[in-house]
């Protein structure tokens, strides 16, 4: 599938650049919607070999390029329910991300997110499954989920530890604060900052130098240099179910859904 | 070093250019979220922005319960 006219997001490939553009208000949360057409999208990207030889995944959105997982629809859909409904319906979702985000990560095309702006939790593991990442500098980047009692579900601590140090890797979880796109280059995260609002533009321009390589010799690269963390991921979904659980969970949701404080994610 | 003052001046520069309020309607002790009507994502923005002009790290949770300019030009200033 060459084009793809989603309600959350939208694809089209052009002159070997497959380009997946996010656009659910108001942050590109991700929810049973997006979930539905990212699985589309994984579909599609198998199938791509042949027409696209680098994917640039980026959002329209002036908000940013992903505010994580879609809480208030997790709460809606979970709060009340019984222990083993309720594991059952997490782990659905949470199995069903990871096959999308392994397909994305193990792709012979080389992956590169253009971020802006907010980069948090689901969405900073998207960016983790990408292989560069290229930041706007006023992106900011964090994993706020120990806040509601959660480890980040979405592959994200197998992904942050095959990238960066241990320091980093406490300090962004045990915190949960954020970092800007300097700090996230210095340590390792980010590979080029761009000026403000040309990350989309220097991803394209990165996405034209790859270009030039030979695909199968890039695809032997990549898979030599970026190995998937398959049981690190596996032992994620055990402990974000069984975490899930926890009364502390179903009330930080209730918080976060209720807040109207100037800074909900923190705890 | 600035001082406090310059560096709350800095500050109120800044913001009043991100979020096009009038300079002069900004004073040291206003709550910025009120005056520059600003959200949590704005927020954000407005703390990228201290710290790329001041190249210095700002952690979220420094400010938490921070209202005013001069409380961000403190912290600022314990950084700087």
């Amino acid at each position: 599938m060459r084009n793809f006219q989603g309600k959350t997001l939208s694809w089209k490939i052009e002159s070997g650049v497959l380009e997946l553009a996010l656009h659910r208000e108001p942050c590109n949360e991700i929810g049973l919607e997006t979930l539905q057409e990212l699985e589309v999208f994984a579909e599609a990207l198998k199938e791509a070999q042949s027409d696209a030889s680098v994917a640039v995944i980026y959002s329209t959105l002036a908000s940013g390029f992903c505010a994580g997982a879609d809480l208030r629809e997790t709460y809606r859909l979970t709060q009340g329910l019984p222990r083993q409904e309720k594991i059952a319906g997490v782990r659905d979702f949470i199995t069903r991300i990871h096959a999308v985000f392994n397909t994305i990560d193990a792709s012979p095309l080389v992956t590169i997110a253009a971020v802006d702006g907010v980069c948090f939790g689901g969405g900073l593991e998207l960016a983790l499954v990408c292989d560069l990442i290229v930041a706007d500098r006023m992106a900011r980047f964090c994993f706020p989920e120990l806040r509601l009692g959660l480890i980040p579900g979405f592959g994200g601590i197998p992904r942050l530890k095959r990238d960066l140090g241990n320091a980093v890797v406490r300090d962004l979880l045990f915190t949960g604060r954020s970092l800007n796109a300097t700090k996230a280059q210095a340590v390792g995260l980010v590979s080029q900052v761009a000026a403000e609002g040309e990350a989309l533009r220097l991803a394209r321009s990165t996405a034209e130098q790859i270009k030039k390589f030979d695909p199968n010799t890039r695809a032997a690269a990549k898979k030599f240099l970026k190995p998937i963390p398959e049981q690190e991921l596996r032992q994620e979904i055990e402990i974000f179910c069984e975490l899930f659980t926890q009364p502390a969970v179903e009330a930080g949701l209730r918080k976060f859904v209720e807040s109207t404080e100037a800074l909900p994610y923190l705890p | 070093m600035p001082t406090l003052d310059q560096t709350i001046d800095e500050i109120l520069k800044l913001a009043a250019n991100s979020f096009n309020v009038p300079r002069e309607q900004l004073a040291a002790d206003d709550d910025f979220f009120q005056k520059l009507n600003i959200n949590s994502l704005q927020a954000l923005e407005l703390l990228t922005r201290l710290e790329n002009h001041f190249t210095v790290e700002l952690p979220d949770y420094e400010f938490q319960g921070v209202t005013s300019f001069r409380g961000l030009a403190e912290r600022i200033q314990a950084r700087l």
